[in-house]
């Protein structure tokens, strides 16, 4: 007896819109055999995982703020590798749209400088974040490099320039040697959406950036030539589609939204330039968009269910004691989940015993 | 023991991870498949050596277990894109991601215990010889074993018949598949190959490089490694000067930092990485007349039809 791949005469869709339901249930699965592994009630780690965060607005909120960054990068993502770019340094243009937009905050702080800080720094943020994504375009189109290995070793470089910045020149004079700069002024924060909360206007800006995309590959010219160009390149070619014009613009898009994150992330919930501002959500939205089927909707709703891994995660470590890396084990393990469950939409699994593949004459 | 010795000494130590990684990753992508879980599989190779080494009190040990969690790893891997014909790169990042966790998972609980070190070889006479005598004679068993692996794997893929159809699958599977030759078992045991060296390299981290484990102390060496097999053009001989040179940047950045030349240190940490990139841009470049090197169908996914 053996399991073997057939391809399918066309694509499930039946499975197409299953295969994430499937993949979150057999993760959960698998969780709750690691938490039993670690001691800890299985049913009662889940619920504080995925249950509790969705109970109180505090968190609902919470599961908002960090579901906007992360959607906005994994649309950004999602148009790549449908065209085949595999950028996966958004990390990397995350923090280098951060750097550049603080860059105004910073110079401004304390000069009573007037409302156009923000936007001034949102622009700077999303030029920073594309110009640090056309390093690798530029390495790919001009010299052939392969740009999954460029994309990601800068995002080291990134991280040591903004370390590099807030322990020198940036670093805040008041702070007591802690490596940061000095809070950013209010007319260069991102204003909240309610008073005394932290759910702030770049959630609007996601979802309008969700929008955006799906008018962008549904209804026009440059969304079809992003998917014929992933899907089928020669046939792109004899189109008259170029593809090193494509690795150039999804990859200036996709920096320039990871930048724009970037610094909403700073100017927003965080309000400082600080080492660690991101809990790896450039890596994160690499999930959320393969999560999503490289679809913006699709993304949007992951988006919030990754979120909601990061404050349960959180919540856990608290109130279970759970190390907070389970739920990078978790977002692995999805990753593996949805990736083989998508191979059923063009696949399905076939038992054959030896005697039936003699018979066929093909053994 | 001079300056000059002791640089040697340390590029040495810093090569061999990436030696060991990178071995494996050429064997990997020479059979057709690209494997971007090497980070992943050198961290958790990193935690379950130093858990193997602390709970046992031996380094080969410690190395088993390293080079078992690799290869468990790298099991998964096959089985997605072997198994299900998962796209290669996608999978080798959940590879990395579900690697980096799992390893803080485990080595959470060793976090600032010490072992004693992998003991280095001692010939009396030959290990005393002045400058060369340690760094030839004096090294651990790591060391050696990275210098005789790449040998093995250079015998292997150029004057073995085995070695010759693996070439042959990565080259083109449907040939070799027409041919009679089981591709994906061929391919399953390079993949395995590769995340036991994989593990074997990041096991040398906590057992000979540092006595001890930190989260994340791979630091992008698996990345490094598989830039490294770009660099060598799948050549293994090639691959031993590529991880010497990137372990020459590596301990020249620490030695600069150490004189104080008024660079910030963040930039000297960040050299291995802009060398990298610098690497592969010149290579690729250099290859762009020539035609590539790497194997015809790495990457491409493969379902043998009945």
């Amino acid at each position: 007896m053996q399991l073997v791949l057939e391809k399918r005469a066309e694509r499930s869709t039946k499975i197409a819109i299953l295969s994430p339901l499937i993949a979150i249930a057999l993760t959960l699965v698998t969780m709750a055999i690691l938490f039993a592994i670690l001691g800890k009630n299985p049913i009662a780690a889940l619920n504080v995982y995925f249950v509790e965060p969705l109970t109180d607005s505090y968190s609902l909120m919470e599961i908002a703020v960090k579901a906007t960054p992360l959607v906005m990068i994994a649309i950004g993502l999602s148009l790549c590798y449908l065209a085949n770019v595999w950028n996966i340094g958004a990390e990397g243009q995350f923090i280098m749209g951060a750097v550049c937009g603080s860059y105004l905050a910073v110079v401004t702080n304390g000069t009573g400088a007037g409302h156009w800080v923000l936007p001034a720094m949102l622009v700077m943020g999303a030029l920073g974040g594309a110009l640090w994504a056309m390093i690798p375009a530029i390495c790919k189109v001009k010299f052939g490099a392969n740009e999954i290995l460029t994309s990601l070793m800068l995002v080291y470089v990134a991280d040591l320039i903004m370390d590099y910045l807030v322990r020198g020149p940036w670093r805040d004079p008041k702070g007591m040697n802690f490596p940061t700069t000095a809070t950013f002024d209010p007319v260069a924060n991102v204003p909240v959406l309610i008073e005394g909360g932290r759910l702030h206007a770049g959630a609007v800006l996601a979802l309008i950036v969700v929008m955006l995309a799906t008018v962008m590959l549904g209804r026009t010219i440059k969304g079809f030539e992003i998917r014929v160009v992933g899907a089928a390149p020669k046939a792109a070619r004899f189109g008259g589609f170029s593809s090193s014009r494509l690795v150039l613009f999804t990859f200036a898009v996709s920096g320039a939204l990871a930048g724009l994150a970037g610094i909403i992330e700073v100017a927003g919930p965080v309000g400082v330039l600080q080492p660690g501002i991101s809990p790896g959500y450039g890596f994160t939205a690499i999930i959320v968009a393969f999560l999503g089927r490289l679809n913006p909707v699709g993304i949007l709703i992951a988006g919030l269910f990754l979120a909601l891994t990061f404050i349960g995660g959180e919540g856990a470590q608290i109130s279970m004691k759970i190390p907070l890396d389970l739920t990078k084990v978790f977002q692995g393990i999805l990753l593996f989940y949805v990736l083989a469950c998508d191979s059923l939409i063009l696949y399905r699994i076939r038992l054959i015993s030896k005697f039936r593949k003699a018979a066929d004459g093909t053994a | 023991m001079g300056l000059l010795e002791a640089i040697f000494l340390s590029v040495i130590a810093a090569s061999t991870p990436l030696l060991l990684a990178a071995a494996g990753e050429l064997v990997v992508e020479r059979s057709g498949v690209l494997n971007l879980g090497v980070e992943g599989m050198m961290i958790m190779g990193a935690a379950c050596g130093f858990a193997g080494a602390y709970l046992t009190g031996s380094t080969f040990l410690g190395a088993l277990f390293g080079i078992v969690a690799g290869c468990a790893l790298s099991l998964v891997f096959a089985a997605l894109t072997l198994g299900m014909a998962v796209n290669q790169v996608a999978a080798g990042l959940a590879l990395t991601i579900l690697g980096i966790g799992l390893s803080g998972l485990i080595g959470a609980g060793f976090v600032g215990e010490k072992i004693v070190p992998a003991p280095a070889l001692y010939i009396p006479f030959l290990t005393d010889i002045p400058i060369v005598g340690r760094i030839l004679f004096g090294q651990d068993g790591f060391v050696y074993f990275s210098v005789m692996l790449v040998a093995a794997i250079w015998w292997f893929l150029y004057r073995t018949r085995p070695g010759l159809i693996l070439r042959a699958v990565g080259d083109s599977h449907t040939s070799a598949h027409a041919l009679g030759y089981p591709v994906l078992k061929i391919r399953l045991y390079a993949v395995l190959f590769g995340g036991a060296c994989a593990g074997l390299g990041g096991a040398f981290l906590p057992l000979a490089y540092t006595p001890f484990f930190i989260p994340g102390m791979t630091a992008g060496r698996g990345w490094i490694a598989l830039a490294l097999v770009v660099f060598s053009s799948w050549r293994p001989g090639r691959l031993v000067g590529g991880a010497y040179l990137f372990g020459a940047v590596t301990i020249l950045q620490l030695h600069a930092q150490a004189f104080g030349l008024g660079i910030p240190s963040q930039m000297m940490t960040a050299l291995p990485y802009l060398a990298t990139v610098i690497v592969l841009v010149l290579i690729s470049r250099a290859r762009g007349t020539a035609g590539s090197a790497a194997p015809a169908s790495l990457g491409m996914v493969f379902v043998p039809d009945r």
